[in-house]
Parts: structure tokens; C-alpha cells; sequence
């Protein structure tokens, strides 16, 4: 194994012996920056041993942040390479690895953990908890999260990255014609992390029907925590399929069985049934909860109740459901038949009438609102229009018949990220903006916000409006170059100006958290938004224990309620102040996930002694966890009374 | 009443945790959850099997390789365990530990023999040359019924432990609630393996 690894990178190319290099570097400097300060304890006890949702909240999106901008290079690169015809910047094994590690990244290691922070960070505050309802399964899910990123960031330094597409579809990952570590490297690190995934919807589950504060009925809930209840129900019933469809194309390529082969009786479209049965329904996961997000914005910046709160708890149900009978619409060409495809088609299209119903209430809530133009806002103004064109272009892919002249094209490349960038990345943006001063007790700067915005919105249509138009020219995806005759040099020109106007943007937003970090705005009220639901109503950053005494909720957008009664001098009802009781920090989460990629690491490369001492790491952090006795911890009455004194400066 | 509200019964003594039973139901949801998925998980198995269960590419057919009284027994031994797996969760309402203690030993037994039953099946079948590398067919075969298998041990791992923790902190909320959580994770698994009879040793020998 050591041989291959280390002969696969003599002969790889500069740039990846470069990466090596400065990986390496870079650990070495965190390693001696954290001796050299002093601070190996600090993130031992405050970070790695941590259940409190609001820190694991933070380190999600660190890494969201961080996978964002691997997968943005991958991008960048790609475009580089597509910007005229004929060139030669990438060969096309090299264009490979990286559309795929592009895909794998930005859906499951940007927009997940993303999104995963966003449940962390508000959730719990939103719902008037004091954490989620399993605080290590918690800490389970981000050390699950975190070592299957690291094992499929690994892979192109160590024995080259999977190029078999985000879809991993067979024969083509089989190991006839994917062999080599690459796509065992996918399979194993979404498979780690995916694990991590059902433990949050599970957690999440019970956190919100079981958590919250006295008075806040179902149809009394912040719109966020309902996007998250319905994110959650898709993830509990998505992410086993694609559970068994990695295993079982893992058993094919470790073990030799045959379920996707082309040779004894194996069916590669079963992987790809199975992959979109899980496929569909994700990009339902990533989106809903940015719907929830926008929802909050929208309401909260024009200070006025939801327009429509029941119809959006309806449609978020119905798209939740709708999710399970759509997945046929990523091949149409299969050839299933004039009935299947039909019903996959209607039932494609009807996703368009509940996310209608939604755009048009956030439409009506802003009508005749004093909009409050910032940056949340702005991100959210400009989702509107972004993900209405996206919308239209998906009801014609869903038209069936002619899916089979888009499939596959630049056409789908388009679509499918303008509504998952226009969608989905706007959405967390406008959270991340929205939630920052709440969780880090600063707002993030309001002019670098804007000239990040608009560098990513603008340079987003100039990047893929014109592979719309060279979809219908007939380029199609996945091709890393093309000759000067096919005359799609000029729009893919146009297109990688756009995608560097995009990376602009990004670098504004980095530089916008590194200026703030420093020379931010402190929010010193705890409500900088004049916000409406419970978080508002804490100080910020939120102590541990959250609340204090826990409100009680008798309306929707319970704390604006709550600050119309204090001006007429009504104070708002409260349970009595009584010792909170904590979980006790446990280093196990680290270790378990450790154990996983220690397994993950050697059936990557078939090494079954490193795979089975991994799997028995396991096992003892599932029995050792079983034994002991956690029962937690008290803080007592006097110590929050002096901790809330502290805080809210009283 | 464990089975029907699935609330462990309440120790007086442990009154001095504030977070007690409601703690517990909180596993108890979850619990039922994460059956929820694995039940999606088993759903997935089933479909894959059902596709290739024809495809046996000139190899073995279900029709030559089950052996009718070799399941039935392995039936029987897991239903048994499934029943006396409640008796023990009877004998927790009644606060009788040492009973607990027998019926659980009696499950995990059972258990053991089940899984026993299975590897032979499997090692019987892999000497005929019938291996998962052999067909489609088989493939989905072992993988379905393996991964059946492998819960059921996972599930003898954990009832010791609870076993282990019920001798050591004897009868109250949390150790009720394990007991319980783990009762519900093996009544679950056998209603896979009925799944498992019907659709692939039944339908296999029917002809």
C-alpha cells in the first residue's frame, strides 16, 4: 500500500505534488501554532470534547466555509479548462477527478454541513431548548461528518480521487473500469458521513417534537423549525437507500459480488434507481431548510407576520412528500416506459404548485412592507427571481419526451445550479448573515457584504446563462474540451468570467469575516434585527445553558409578541428559575469517528487488518458509551442569576 | 405498561433526577425513528434482492439451494426468542430481576443458535460452490439475509450489555429503558426475518 501511495505521487502532476506539499506544511504550522500558544487544552475542552449544539453549530459551518472553497477551486479549474477551445491546462483524467470531486463536495460537504449548521445554530434557540434531544449523538454526527471529509479530501494526494462522477454510476465505478483507490475513496467517505446524516434527522426529529417551550404548539412554530422537521422526515427515509446503494457497489468492488456488474446477472440500473431514491429527496434536504430560512428573512425584514403561515406548513409537507416520487426525472432515458415516466413526469412537475405557493407568499408579505433593505435580505431578493427561472427551466426538463434531448447537457448543467446556488447557497448565505451577530455577538460588515454579493449574483447569470443556450448547442456535460469548429468558444468564455466573478464574491465574503472579526459591530441587545422568534430574546452569543428560565409561548413569532405586551407593561410569563442540568462533555464522538476512518482508510486500499482494528474501535466506543454512567451535571440557581447579571450587563 | 406506552416504569428512588422519565421517552421516539430508517434500509435489500433473484446467471436457483427444514427451524428458534425476549420485558413491570435476567439469557441463547444455524447454512452453501461471487442472484441472497444476520448479532452484543448493566445498577428508568429499546430492536428484527421466509425462502422453493 505505502509503495503505491508513494509511487502514485512521484508521478503525479506539479499541482498535485504541490497540494501534497502544502498540506503537509499547513499541518505542520497548525501543529506548532497550537504548541507555541499554548492551545492544544483550549481545543481539546472547548472544541473536540464539545456536546453544546451551538459550538458543534460553529464547527459545521467552519468546514462548510472551508469544503465551499475546495469545491469552489474545483470550479474555477474546471472553467480555466473550458475556456477555449483545445486547451491542454488539464488532461482529461485530471478534468475528471475533479468534476466529480467538485459534485461530491459541494452537495455532501458544503451544502450539508451547511445546512447542518443552521439546525445547530437555531433550532434549538428557536424552539426554547436548552440543546437538541441527544447532545453526543450529536457530537457523534459532526465527527462523522468530519472524518468522511477528511477521508475523501485524502484521496488525491494519496492514490488519486475518484473520476467516476458524483453519481458514481456503474459499470463505469466498477473496478474493471475504475480501478485504482479513487472511487472506494467516494464510497467509503460519503457512506462515514452518511451515517452521521440519520443521527441528525433522527435527533433533530425528537428535538422538535419533544423540546419545546410550553405554549408553542406545531402550528405555533417558527417557520425555520418547521422547514427543519420537514428536511429531517426526508432525510430519515432518504439516506438509507443511499446507505445500501453505496455498500452494495462496495461489496462489488472489496468483494467481488455482482449486484451492479455487467457480467453474472448484474443490473447497474439498480444502483441508479437506488442512488436517486436518495438522490431526489436530497436536494429536497438542502433546499427546504433554506425555504425556512428565507421565511424568517422575509418576515422578520418587513416586519410583519408570515403572509400565509398555513399554506407554507402545508406546502413544506407536501414537497416533503412529493420528494419520494420524482426520482425517475435523472433518467427519463432509462427507457422505462411511456407509463412510468408519465407519472414521474406529472409528479415532477407538481413540486412546482406547493414551492408556487411558497414564493408567492413571500412575495405577498413583502407587498406593502417597510422592507428593511439588508444583507439578509439582499440575498434573499435576489433568490426570487434566481430560482423562478431556475423553476421554469426544471418544468421543462420534467416534460418527458423532451428530457431526451436536454438529459445530459449543459442545459441540466444550468438548471440544476441555479437552483441550487440560486436556491440553496443564496438561502444559507442570508442565514449565515441573519444568525452571525446571534452566535459570534458581532454583525458581519455591511459594505464587504455587498460587494460579495454583488460579484457572486451578477457573475452567477454571467456564468450560467450561457450554458443554457450551450446546452441547446449541443455541449454536453463532463466533456473537458472541444474543438474551435463546434463554436461553443465564445459562451464558454463568457461563462468562465462569470465563474471567476463568482470566486470574487467568495474572497469578499472571507475577507468580509476576517475585517469583522475585528472591526465588526458588537451586538450588545441580543436582538440586532428587531427579530421576531425566541433566539432574539437571549443575549448574544447565547450562554451554554441557552435560557435562563424558559419562555412561555401563547403566539406565533412569540418574542415580537412579547415586546408589544412590554410596551403596554405586560412581562412576558416565564417557568421559575431552577438548576439547569448539563451533559457532560465526552471525548468519545472524536474517537468513534476516528474508528470509522481508520476502517474507512483500509478497505479503501483492501487492507483488512487496518479495516477490522477500526471496526473493533468501533465496537468498544459503542459498548463503552453503553456502560458508563452519564448522568451529567447541575448549574445552580445562584451561578445563572450571576452569569445572566454578566451577560445582559445588568 | 411497558409495551403499549412504551414508559418505563418510574423509580421513586431516582425522583432526585429532574430530567428522569421524560429523558427516557425522549429515547424511546428516537428509538422508534432510527427503526424507521433501518426498516427504509431493509426496504432497499428487499428491492435489490427482487430484481436479481432471477439472475442466476447459470449458477444455483432458490429452488435447488433452500432447504425447507433448515428455515423453518431458524424461523421457530427467532420467533421463540422474540417471545421470550417480551417475557423478560414482562418481568421488568413486575420488578422481578432475577426472572428478567433468565428470559433475557434464554433470548440471547436463542439467538446464538439462530446465527449458528445461519453461518452453516451459509458455509454449506459457499462449499457447493454457491458464493456471493458466484451470481447476481447470490449476491443479493447473502447480502439480504448476512445483513439480517449481522443485526441479530449486534443485538446479542447489546443485550449482554444491558444484561451487564441491569446486574450492576439492577431495575430503574435508564436500564429500563435499554431493556425496552433493545426489546423493540429485536421484535423488529424478526419482523424482517418474517419478511426474509415469506419473500425469499417461501417464494424460493414454490415453483
Amino acid at each position: 500500500m505505502l509503495k503505491s501511495l508513494i509511487s502514485y505521487l512521484q508521478n503525479a502532476n506539479l499541482m498535485i505534488q504541490i497540494s501534497a506539499v502544502a498540506i503537509i506544511l499547513t499541518l505542520v504550522g497548525i501543529v506548532f501554532a497550537l504548541t507555541y500558544f499554548k492551545k492544544w487544552g483550549w481545543l481539546w475542552r472547548e472544541w473536540i470534547t464539545t456536546v453544546d449544539h451551538k459550538k458543534i453549530g460553529i464547527m459545521y459551518l467552519v468546514c462548510a466555509l472551508l469544503m465551499f472553497f475546495r469545491g469552489g477551486v474545483d470550479a474555477l479549474l474546471m472553467r480555466t479548462q473550458l475556456a477555449f477551445p483545445n486547451l491542454h491546462f488539464l488532461n482529461a483524467q485530471h478534468y475528471d477527478e475533479i468534476f466529480t470531486t467538485h459534485g461530491t463536495i459541494m452537495i455532501l460537504f458544503m451544502a450539508m454541513p451547511f445546512i447542518f449548521a443552521m439546525f445547530n445554530l437555531v433550532v434549538p434557540l428557536q424552539i426554547g431548548a436548552r440543546d437538541v434531544a441527544f447532545p453526543f449523538l450529536n457530537a457523534v454526527s459532526f465527527w462523522l461528518f468530519f472524518f468522511g471529509a477528511m477521508l475523501f479530501n485524502l484521496s488525491f494526494v494519496l492514490g488519486g480521487s475518484p473520476d467516476a462522477g458524483w453519481v458514481g454510476y456503474p459499470p463505469l465505478s466498477e473496478l474493471p473500469y475504475s480501478p485504482g483507490p479513487g472511487v472506494n475513496y467516494y464510497v467509503l467517505g460519503i457512506q462515514i458521513s452518511g451515517i452521521g446524516s440519520i443521527a441528525t434527522g433522527i435527533n433533530f426529529i425528537v428535538t422538535i417534537l419533544k423540546m419545546r417551550a410550553p405554549g408553542m404548539t406545531l402550528m405555533r412554530m417558527p417557520l425555520f423549525t418547521w422547514s427543519v422537521l420537514a428536511s429531517c422526515i426526508v432525510i430519515i427515509f432518504a439516506f438509507p437507500a443511499l446507505t445500501v446503494a453505496l455498500a452494495l457497489l462496495g461489496m462489488d468492488r472489496i468483494f467481488g459480488t455482482h449486484f451492479f456488474t455487467m457480467l453474472h446477472g448484474g443490473n447497474p440500473m439498480m444502483y441508479i434507481n437506488l442512488f436517486w431514491v436518495w438522490g431526489h429527496p436530497e436536494v429536497y434536504i438542502v433546499i427546504l431548510p433554506a425555504y425556512g430560512i428565507f421565511s424568517e428573512v422575509v418576515s422578520t425584514f418587513c416586519r410583519k407576520y408570515i403572509f400565509g403561515y398555513k399554506s407554507m406548513v402545508v406546502s413544506l409537507m407536501m414537497i416533503s412528500i412529493i420528494s419520494y416520487f420524482v426520482w425517475v426525472h435523472h433518467f427519463f432515458t432509462m427507457g422505462a416506459g411511456p407509463g412510468v415516466n408519465s407519472f414521474f413526469a406529472v409528479a415532477s412537475m407538481a413540486v412546482g404548485i406547493p414551492t408556487g405557493v411558497k414564493v408567492f407568499n413571500w412575495l405577498f408579505t413583502m407587498f406593502r412592507g417597510r422592507i428593511r433593505i439588508t444583507l439578509p435580505m439582499l440575498w434573499t431578493l435576489a433568490f426570487i427571481p434566481c430560482f423562478a427561472v431556475g423553476g421554469a427551466t426544471g418544468i421543462m426538463l420534467a416534460v418527458a419526451p423532451a428530457d431526451y434531448q436536454f438529459h445530459n447537457s449543459y442545459f441540466l448543467i444550468a438548471h440544476f445550479h441555479q437552483v441550487l446556488i440560486g436556491g440553496v447557497v443564496y438561502g444559507l448565505l442570508a442565514g449565515m448573515y441573519f444568525w452571525w451577530p446571534k452566535i459570534l455577538g458581532f454583525k458581519l460588515n455591511e459594505t464587504l457584504g455587498k460587494w460579495a454579493f454583488w460579484f457572486f449574483n451578477l457573475g452567477f447569470y454571467v456564468c450560467f446563462m450561457p450554458q443554457y443556450a450551450l446546452g441547446f448547442m449541443g455541449m454536453t456535460r463532463r466533456v473537458y474540451t472541444y474543438p474551435a469548429e463546434s463554436g461553443w468558444g465564445t459562451l464558454n468564455f463568457v461563462s468562465t468570467i462569470g465563474a471567476f466573478m463568482m470566486g470574487i464574491g467568495f474572497l469578499f465574503i472571507v475577507a468580509q469575516i476576517l475585517y469583522s472579526i475585528r472591526h465588526g459591530e458588537r451586538d450588545t441587545t441580543g436582538d440586532p434585527w428587531d427579530g421576531r422568534t425566541l433566539e432574539w430574546s437571549l443575549p448574544s452569543p447565547v450562554p451554554h445553558y441557552n435560557f435562563a428560565q424558559i419562555p412561555v409561548v401563547d403566539d406565533m413569532d412569540a418574542w415580537w409578541k412579547m415586546k408589544q405586551q412590554q410596551k403596554e407593561g405586560i412581562q412576558p410569563q416565564k417557568e421559575p428559575l431552577k438548576p439547569i442540568h448539563m451533559p457532560s462533555p465526552s471525548s468519545l464522538p472524536f474517537f468513534m469517528g476516528l474508528a470509522f476512518f481508520i476502517c474507512g482508510f483500509g478497505l479503501v486500499f483492501n487492507q483488512f487488518t487496518i479495516a477490522t482494528i477500526g471496526l473493533i474501535g468501533v465496537v468498544i466506543c459503542m459498548l463503552w458509551r453503553s456502560l458508563e454512567k452519564d448522568t451529567g451535571y447541575y448549574i445552580s440557581v445562584e451561578e445563572i442569576k450571576k452569569n445572566e447579571a454578566a451577560v445582559r450587563g445588568l | 405498561m411497558v409495551e403499549t406506552t412504551g414508559r418505563p416504569i418510574p423509580d421513586p428512588k431516582s425522583s432526585k433526577h429532574l430530567h428522569g422519565t421524560e429523558e427516557e421517552e425522549k429515547n424511546i421516539l428516537g428509538f422508534w425513528i432510527f427503526l424507521s430508517t433501518d426498516l427504509v434500509l431493509f426496504a432497499c435489500l428487499f428491492a435489490t434482492y427482487l430484481v436479481l433473484r432471477t439472475h442466476t446467471d447459470g449458477g444455483p436457483t432458490t429452488a435447488q439451494l433452500f432447504d425447507i427444514p433448515m428455515f423453518t427451524l431458524e424461523t421457530f428458534i427467532l420467533l421463540t426468542s422474540s417471545f421470550t425476549c417480551g417475557l423478560a420485558v414482562r418481568e421488568m413491570r413486575y420488578n422481578n430481576l432475577r426472572r428478567l435476567l433468565g428470559w433475557l439469557a434464554v433470548t440471547v441463547l436463542l439467538g446464538l443458535i439462530f446465527v449458528g444455524i445461519e453461518a452453516s447454512e451459509f458455509l454449506s452453501y459457499s462449499s457447493e460452490g454457491a458464493t456471493m461471487q458466484r451470481s447476481a442472484f447470490l449476491s443479493g441472497f447473502f447480502t439480504l439475509v448476512g445483513t439480517h444476520g449481522l443485526h441479530v448479532s449486534l443485538g446479542i452484543v447489546w443485550m449482554i450489555s444491558v444484561g451487564i448493566q441491569l446486574l450492576r445498577d439492577r431495575i430503574h428508568p435508564t436500564t429500563a429503558r435499554k431493556l425496552f429499546n433493545a426489546g423493540l430492536y429485536w421484535h423488529f428484527l424478526d419482523v424482517v426475518w418474517v419478511m426474509i421466509y415469506t419473500v425469499v425462502y417461501l417464494m424460493g422453493v414454490m415453483k
